[in-house]
Parts: structure tokens; C-alpha cells; sequence
């Protein structure tokens, strides 16, 4: 019952205007999204954005009020035991009984999760060696530590070798160590496996996801792969000369968006790609002899988009 | 094997592991002791002018069916304490989600907590039918009359457990669950109470009829009625099909 994707299509989550309201006031409105095999998609937004109440509906936690969901091809509202096969879920606070032991709570795990009687203690083998809990297979989960039990939450969310992983909050309380331990264990994910991860830590999402999606109040405001933006139109061009140069000069370079600064320190945003600009600038600098001191394009940072996208907005009224 | 099976094992499990099962089981056994001793302590004062009576009830009518009674309200006072943390926990620790993500209905959500929680009532009845059968070394019993009021007390406890089941399903504090539960089943138990006095109101009769202690009352009897097995299997039927609700109308409502 695991992992029986259709194999000519590797579209893994479907999700069409997806709505949910909350009396009268809508937690999610209007959300669309698509993702693939091999996409690890870093879901972003602040605190109350509406990032749990999406994934509980691609989860069948929470039915929408609008809009549906497909998994691997299947409507969740249609046929959502099928469609729940395919997908692994943590919710923001693990869903472990802390009276059992570690062993007992995966093989129930995968037991519910449909896989058949004889391949149990293998699933339960592989998800424990992916998420480093040999050692404590035999200890009461209620006596791990905070970040062994979330690694019981994850092996819990993969055990039965779902198509979609869905991660709320993966790495919330864990120790810098922990927190590396558990993107790798994520990138390894991402290689066979559709992956989302909420999260409002940022550096997370640069190092984690090959997808971002920003929500806010509810709605998507902004989309894009991870290295479309690092190419694309939010990259800076911070230069210095030795000797003054002419902003107008600069300004006419192909792919230049805006020219900020005077003398011989200039800030360049960029429209298109920032390391042919860098080229060209480096050889304007050469034929002026305005003698290149320092050339350093800025990788779209996500921590700018996201301040503009989010608090630019919040602060206005 | 079927999740519903899963899910009552675990339910099973969970209920043991905690120390609550263990001392539920012991303090019941002990009252249901003392109350069949004292039940016996009656018989024995009555025994000398009884056996001057041609036809005279015997030891079960005497002491086992009355012992078996009181039994009845034991177990339904310690019925919410059983089920109060089943679905109210599992909500509040997160765990419902577990359960809701999994390929898994409410229904068999519902079906397997309702069967993890039979069993321990299950176990619990074969406790306390030890205390009867222990005449048996002594004397001797009429073993269908036991036999059918074990049926009627186990009946009463799955209706309990479905009732406590429904309240659980209501909350996310087990304490609230437990409360709510005793409510209900002593409202169940006591409803005829209002019927009684003048017995002719129109309402009356169906009062006493909704009553869980009429029905317990024919099995205590000996007699296995087929009315008395439909007002058990409704009950059961119309609390979990609640809670199956109030599962479904959490994940649709707001």
C-alpha cells in the first residue's frame, strides 16, 4: 500500500484553491501549489500565517471549506484512505505516546499506516537507522530527550515509506548539532520523496529546500525555486573603485534595475543574471581606469524578500 | 491485520502500562468481595428458618444475584475513570492526528478504542466472577442464573464504556470526560427514578423503560430477553455512532 506512485507522473501533491475558514474569518484562502518528486519545498511564514492549517489540510486533518487536494493522483475527499497512504505527517508537536517504547510506537505506526505484517520490523530497521535511533529502540519515549523524541516523530512520518512527507516545524528545540543532523536526514529525504517543511527560520529554507513558498495571512505571496532566486531579480551588485566613478555609466550596463551610491561606492540591484553584470562591470572599471577595488554580488537573500514581503507589509495598515 | 485491531491492542496496551488499570482492577475486585461477603453474611443468618420453607430461594438467588447488582454500580461509577482518557488524551497529547493522518476512518478509530477498552471490562467481569464461583466449593449454584447475570453486567459495562467513549470524544480534559460521563450514566441509571411514584403518567412508563437498571434488572433474574439484548445493542450502536460523529465534525467544523 506504500509508495505505489503513479510512475508517468510524479506531480506527488495537488493542491487547488485550497480555502479554510474558521467562522467567519478565513485561516487560509485561495492556495495553489504543485509538488514533485524530488522537490524539498520550504514553506514560510510567520507565526499565525496559516502554515499548520495548510498542512492539516493536505494531511486530512482539517477538510477545507474550499478547493481540494490530490496525492499521487488521488482526491483526498473522494478516496482519502488511499491518498493518506501516501503521505507521512509531523505535526508541530510530535504525535508520540510516551508510554511506550520506541520499537512498539513504530511498528503501530506502521501497522496503521498499512504496511503488511511481514515487512514491519523492516520499515521499522530502515527508519530507525535513517533517523539515528538504534540505540534507543528499547527506551520509553516519555524518557528521550527533546531531540530523540522528534526523531521518533520523523521516523514515525517515514516509516511507512510514504511518496509525500509533510514536516511542521522540523528542528523547533533542537541543538545546533541536532538541527544538522536533521537536514541531511531531510536532503536524503528530498532525493525520493516529495518533502515540504514549514518554518519561520529562514537560513533553514536557504539550506534545506530547493522550493520556497511564503504565505501570508493566508494567501501565497510569493513562489519560486531556490536557485531561480538566487539568479534572479532580487541579487545585488556591491562595488567599490578607487577612483570616482559615473552613475550613468553604470546605469546604462545591460541588467541593471538601479544604481544607489556616489564616488567610488556603488550598490547595484540587479535585473537578471548577476555574475555576467559582475563581468561587465569588471571590464567598464578596466576601460575607465577607475581601478576595481571590491566586486561582490549579493546572493538573493531570502531574509530580504521575506522582510519586504512580510513586515514591510504588516507595518503598513 | 485490520488498523481497528491495531488500535484497540495499543488501547489495551496504553491501559496497562498506566497504574490506573492496575488499581482500578484491585479496588473493584475488593468491593465486589466485600460486597458479595456480606450478601453471604445475610444468607447464613437467614439459612436456619429457611430450610423450614418448601421451595425456598436459593444460595444464587439469594446472594450471588443481589451481590451481582450492587456489582452493576460499581462498575458503572468506575466506567468513566476507564474511558475519560481514551480519546480526551489522545486529542490533548497531539496523538489524534497520528491516528486521523493514518489511512484509518473515525470509525475504526472509534471501533478500536471502544474494543481495547471491552476487553479490560472483559477481564475485569472475570475478576469479579471468581467471587461466585468460589461458592462452588461449597455448594452448589444454579450456573445458568450466574451465567446470565455475567451477561448482563458485561452488557451494562459496553454500553458504560460506549457512553464514556462518546463523552471522551467531547473534550480534550480527561477530568471533564470523566465527570461528564458520571452524569450521563447515573441520569441512565436513575431516570426511572421520576417515573415511579404515580406510575400512571403517560410518561412514566417510557422513563422506567429508558432506565439502564430495568433492563440489568431481567438478566439478575436469569432471564435473557430479547427486548432487554436490543435496548444494550441500541445503546452501544447510538453512543459510538456519536462519537464516530463528533470525530467527523471536528475534522469539517470550526
Amino acid at each position: 500500500m506504500s509508495a505505489s506512485i503513479p510512475t508517468n507522473d510524479h506531480v506527488l501533491i495537488q493542491a487547488a484553491r485550497l480555502g479554510r475558514r474558521f467562522g467567519a474569518t478565513w485561516a487560509v484562502r485561495d492556495v495553489s501549489f504543485t509538488l514533485a518528486r524530488g522537490d524539498i519545498l520550504g514553506f514560510l511564514g510567520p507565526n499565525g500565517a496559516g502554515k499548520s492549517t495548510t498542512m492539516q489540510m493536505l494531511t486530512g486533518n482539517l477538510a477545507p471549506s474550499e478547493g481540494g487536494v490530490k496525492i499521487a493522483g488521488i482526491d483526498l475527499r473522494e478516496n482519502p484512505k488511499a491518498a493518506k497512504a501516501h503521505v507521512g505527517y509531523l505535526p508541530e508537536i510530535p504525535p508520540l505516546y510516551r508510554d511506550a517504547v520506541v520499537d512498539e510506537y513504530l511498528r503501530f505506526c506502521a501497522g496503521l499506516h498499512g504496511v503488511p505484517g511481514r515487512r514491519i520490523n523492516d520499515a521499522v530497521g530502515l527508519a530507525k537507522r535513517r533517523c539515528g535511533l538504534e540505540d534507543v529502540g528499547r527506551r520509553l519515549i516519555g524518557n528521550l530527550s527533546k531531540g530523540f523524541q522528534q526523531r521518533v516523530g520523523i521516523a514515525q512520518a517515514i516509516v511507512h515509506e510514504p511518496a509525500v512527507i509533510i514536516l511542521d516545524e522540523p528542528t523547533v528545540g533542537l541543538d545546533p548539532i541536532q538541527i544538522i543532523e536533521i537536514r541531511e536526514l531531510i536532503a536524503e529525504l528530498g532525493r525520493d520523496h516529495g518533502v515540504i517543511v514549514s518554518t519561520h527560520i529562514l537560513p533553514e529554507v536557504q539550506a534545506l529546500c530547493n522550493r520556497v513558498q511564503i504565505i501570508r495571512r493566508g494567501e501565497l505571496v510569493f513562489s519560486a525555486r531556490m536557485d531561480e532566486l538566487e539568479r534572479g531579480s532580487h541579487a545585488r551588485l556591491t562595488v567599490r573603485f578607487a577612483s570616482p566613478a559615473d552613475a550613468g555609466e553604470l546605469a546604462a550596463l545591460a541588467g541593471v534595475a538601479s544604481v544607489d551610491g556616489d564616488g567610488t561606492d556603488w550598490l547595484l540591484s540587479v535585473n537578471g543574471d548577476a555574475d555576467s553584470l559582475a563581468g561587465e562591470v569588471a571590464e567598464l572599471a578596466a576601460e575607465r581606469g577607475w581601478g576595481l577595488r571590491e566586486l561582490r554580488p549579493e546572493r538573493a537573500s531570502l531574509e530580504q524578500l521575506f522582510v519586504d514581503l512580510i513586515v514591510n507589509e504588516v507595518a503598513r495598515p | 491485520m485490520n488498523p481497528i485491531w491495531r488500535i484497540a491492542g495499543r488501547e489495551w496496551r496504553a491501559l496497562f502500562l498506566s497504574p490506573l488499570a492496575w488499581v482500578i482492577l484491585a479496588v473493584s475486585t475488593f468491593l465486589s468481595g466485600w460486597l458479595f461477603l456480606s450478601q453471604v453474611d445475610v444468607y447464613l443468618l437467614l439459612q436456619p428458618r429457611l430450610a423450614g420453607i418448601e421451595g425456598a430461594p436459593g444460595v444464587t438467588d439469594l446472594v450471588v444475584s443481589p451481590a451481582l447488582g450492587s456489582v452493576a454500580i460499581v462498575l458503572l461509577l468506575i466506567a468513566p475513570l476507564v474511558t475519560m482518557r481514551t480519546l480526551a488524551e489522545e486529542r490533548r497529547n497531539g496523538t489524534l492526528l497520528l491516528l486521523r493522518s493514518a489511512p484509518v476512518s473515525s470509525m475504526q478509530i472509534v471501533l478500536g478504542k471502544y474494543l481495547g477498552l471491552l476487553g479490560f471490562f472483559t477481564v475485569l467481569l472475570a475478576l469479579i466472577a471468581l467471587a461466585p464461583l468460589s461458592l462452588l466449593l461449597a455448594g452448589s449454584l444454579d450456573l445458568g442464573k450466574l451465567a446470565a447475570g455475567l451477561l448482563g453486567l458485561w452488557l451494562a459495562s459496553a454500553t458504560f464504556v460506549a457512553a464514556g467513549l462518546f463523552v471522551s470524544a467531547l473534550t480534550d480534559h480527561p477530568g471533564v470526560a470523566a465527570i461528564g460521563g458520571f452524569g450521563l450514566l447515573l441520569l441512565l441509571w436513575i431516570v426511572d427514578l421520576a417515573a415511579t411514584p404515580g406510575g400512571a403518567a403517560a410518561g412514566g412508563g417510557v422513563l422506567a423503560y429508558l432506565s439502564l437498571l430495568t433492563h440489568v434488572q431481567g438478566f439478575l433474574l436469569g432471564l435473557v430477553n430479547t427486548v432487554d439484548l436490543a435496548y444494550f445493542g441500541l445503546g452501544i450502536v447510538l453512543f459510538l455512532g456519536l462519537a464516530v460523529h463528533r470525530l467527523e465534525a471536528q475534522r469539517l467544523g470550526g
